[in-house]
């Protein structure tokens, strides 16, 4: 459950003040499937960032299954972060040389899963995004589209109520673009919160809300 | 993540996945460690042999020179001759010199010595039976002159092992061969043991006369050329150094010391001397080291900053994923720490073995320096941990959206 108010972005840059967002208000309740949509700077990314707890609004109160957010500290938030959103990025974000498996442990390291019980957790994450027999092959030796099975694998680590993906079909090809997103809608199904930005119209359509955001704004907020 | 094995092996982990990159960091640390190490023990190895040499020529050694008497600043023309037989027997017998045990008179120049078709130009030393005790000088085989040879002007030599090669080859049983010294034939009486010295007076590369025989003999004069005085113990070596000179001053009609016919020079002066030289030695390859230390010490500084800033976006995702601040600094902190540990110990054999090397084929006695090695270890550990440490903890200060965005 995610509850915006007067939310502002402000990038001061010497004399020049650029606001990303404006004054926004929104409400994201659990297990929707959520698109935010708008062109490039329109501040979409801004307000994806401020949703995963990855940078700081200027002002406005960010409340997060009713709780306030926006005054945690930086240890506090990584462990919100850890333990409640799952990150899903346009550029993958995988530690190169590194195996699927050992990605896949990285956030259970931080959340103090038990060393023992984390291989089969991964494992049992990668065969749910069929990689079951990628385990141990390292980001240079999978496609772009198994990279990004491994960063949403990855994603589902600690088990948690909201995955945000931030253009996840950016960098893939149409078919691959498919498979990506019927897994978020696999895992919406199953009960999980996803909100994504796209500038694709073809993979807003699997949203189940699109909310259009254009110069810090939101211009448009509609079912699909 | 809260335990530091964890850690620990996820560090090490770490600089695996990046082999070059860890080898290249490791190659600065070990060539600062090395040269730093190496150059040193070799300073002090020389210094070491040069005073082992020094300590061979003698214990407690006085060696009264002849020099030109001069007057009113002008200086005779005449060559040294003021040093005599009698000054050698006075000081013997001298009531007033109670710090000297044994005195030495001697004479040396150097001479053609020739057998059968071999020859070489060597350095001849008339001697009396005291030489040996006072520079210290053994025998391998036979005997050394004695008394009766110095009384009776015999014509017998005492060769030094280089001498017995230069002459006889590898053929060793020269007791009893006949030499030629100025065309003069003497009889082998002995060799001495060799001290493996070298240079400007090798004592393994002299022929030993009775000292009458080489005055009246072989060159011709019936002076001195030094006197070799042994002090009792080295705590009198100053002492005795006044008490022969100005018994010497007195004998020789000298009231001014500054007009003093000879000198007199203990060992500890030449040893101060050499010591001097040497000591500069080590301070130059000190220098040297240190230049290769800050030179090393900035190439682990380079290669330590690049790499952990390369590595801002990584640090940005691990904390997205949710590592806390601490944890990050804690995992590049232990990064470098591993790094340069094991960059300073294989810095450190390759530079002991290194020393080593250059000791046995330079014939250096082998040493090395405790303090060199923790100098070299502990700024190159320091340097390293610093800059690794540094640019982790600035990226890990950086929000996570920044460090991600990082180029």
């Amino acid at each position: 459950m995610i509850q915006l108010t007067n939310i502002s972005k402000i990038y001061t840059t010497g004399d020049v003040e650029t606001i990303a967002l404006e004054k926004i208000d929104l409400e994201i309740t659990d297990g929707e499937f959520v698109a935010i949509v708008g062109p490039s700077g329109s501040g979409k990314s801004t307000l994806m960032h401020i949703l995963g707890l990855l940078d700081k609004p200027t002002t406005g109160n960010y409340k997060l299954d009713s709780k306030e957010v926006s005054d945690l500290s930086e240890n506090e938030l990584a462990r919100v972060r850890n333990q409640k959103i799952g990150f899903v990025f346009q550029s993958f974000n995988l530690l190169a040389r590194t195996s699927a498996l050992k990605n896949v442990m990285l956030p259970m390291m931080y959340g103090g899963v038990p060393k023992i019980e984390r291989p089969m957790k991964a494992q049992k994450l990668l065969e749910m995004v069929d990689l079951g027999d990628r385990l141990e092959h390292t980001p240079a030796q999978l496609s772009g589209g198994q990279q990004q099975r491994v960063a949403i694998a990855r994603s589902l680590a600690n088990d948690p109520a909201m995955i945000l993906a931030d253009e996840p079909t950016g960098n893939l090809a149409t078919h691959q673009s498919e498979e990506i997103m019927q897994i978020f809608t696999k895992l919406n199904e199953e009960g999980k919160t996803i909100v994504m930005i796209t500038h694709e119209p073809t993979v807003a359509a699997f949203a189940h809300r699109v909310i259009t955001i254009k110069d810090g704004n939101i211009v448009s907020d509609q079912k699909n | 993540m809260s335990d530091f094995s964890e850690i620990l092996a996820s560090a090490i982990e770490a600089l695996g996945l990046q082999k070059t990159r860890t080898a290249l960091a490791a190659l600065g640390i070990v060539i600062g460690i090395t040269a730093v190490i190496a150059l040193v023990s070799i300073g002090q190895s020389a210094k070491m042999a040069v005073e082992n040499q020094i300590a061979t020529l003698g214990s407690n050694l006085l060696t009264i020179s002849p020099s030109l008497q001069s007057s009113a600043g002008v200086r005779s023309a005449n060559a040294a001759t003021t040093l005599t037989n009698e000054d050698g027997t006075a000081i013997q017998t001298s009531a007033t010199i109670n710090t000297i045990s044994q005195v030495s008179p001697e004479v040396s120049r150097r001479g053609q010595v020739t057998t059968g078709s071999k020859n070489t130009n060597t350095q001849i030393v008339g001697a009396t039976s005291t030489y040996p005790s006072v520079h210290n000088i053994n025998l391998s085989t036979g005997t050394f002159i004695s008394q009766n040879d110095v009384n009776s002007q015999t014509k017998v030599a005492v060769i030094g092992p280089q001498v017995v090669s230069d002459l006889f080859g590898t053929n060793t049983n020269v007791v009893g061969q006949t030499i030629r010294i100025n065309r003069i034939a003497f009889r082998v009486v002995g060799v001495t043991a060799s001290k493996g010295g070298t240079g400007f007076q090798n004592q393994d590369d002299m022929i030993y006369v009775p000292l009458t025989t080489a005055q009246k003999s072989l060159f011709g004069i019936n002076y001195l050329t030094a006197i070799s005085l042994e002090a009792k113990s080295k705590d009198q070596i100053v002492v005795a150094q006044d008490q022969v000179g100005y018994f010497l001053l007195a004998r020789h009609k000298i009231a001014n010391p500054a007009q003093a016919d000879f000198t007199i020079i203990s060992q500890n002066d030449v040893a101060g001397a050499a010591s001097s030289v040497t000591t500069t030695l080590t301070t130059l390859l000190a220098g040297i080291a240190a230049i290769s230390l800050l030179v090393g010490g900035i190439g682990i500084m380079n290669i330590m900053f690049v790499t952990v800033t390369e590595r801002t976006r990584e640090i940005g995702l691990r904390k997205a994923l949710g590592a806390e601040s601490k944890v990050i600094i804690l995992q590049f902190l232990t990064e470098a720490t591993v790094l340069t540990l094991v960059g300073g110990l294989i810095g450190m054999v390759v530079g002991v073995v290194l020393s080593y090397i250059v000791d046995y084929f330079m014939k250096l006695p082998f040493t090395i320096s405790l303090s060199s090695v923790f100098l070299a270890i502990g700024v190159s550990a320091v340097i390293g941990i610093v800059f690794g440490w540094y640019p982790a903890q600035r990226a890990s200060k950086l929000s996570p959206i920044e460090a991600l965005r990082y180029e």
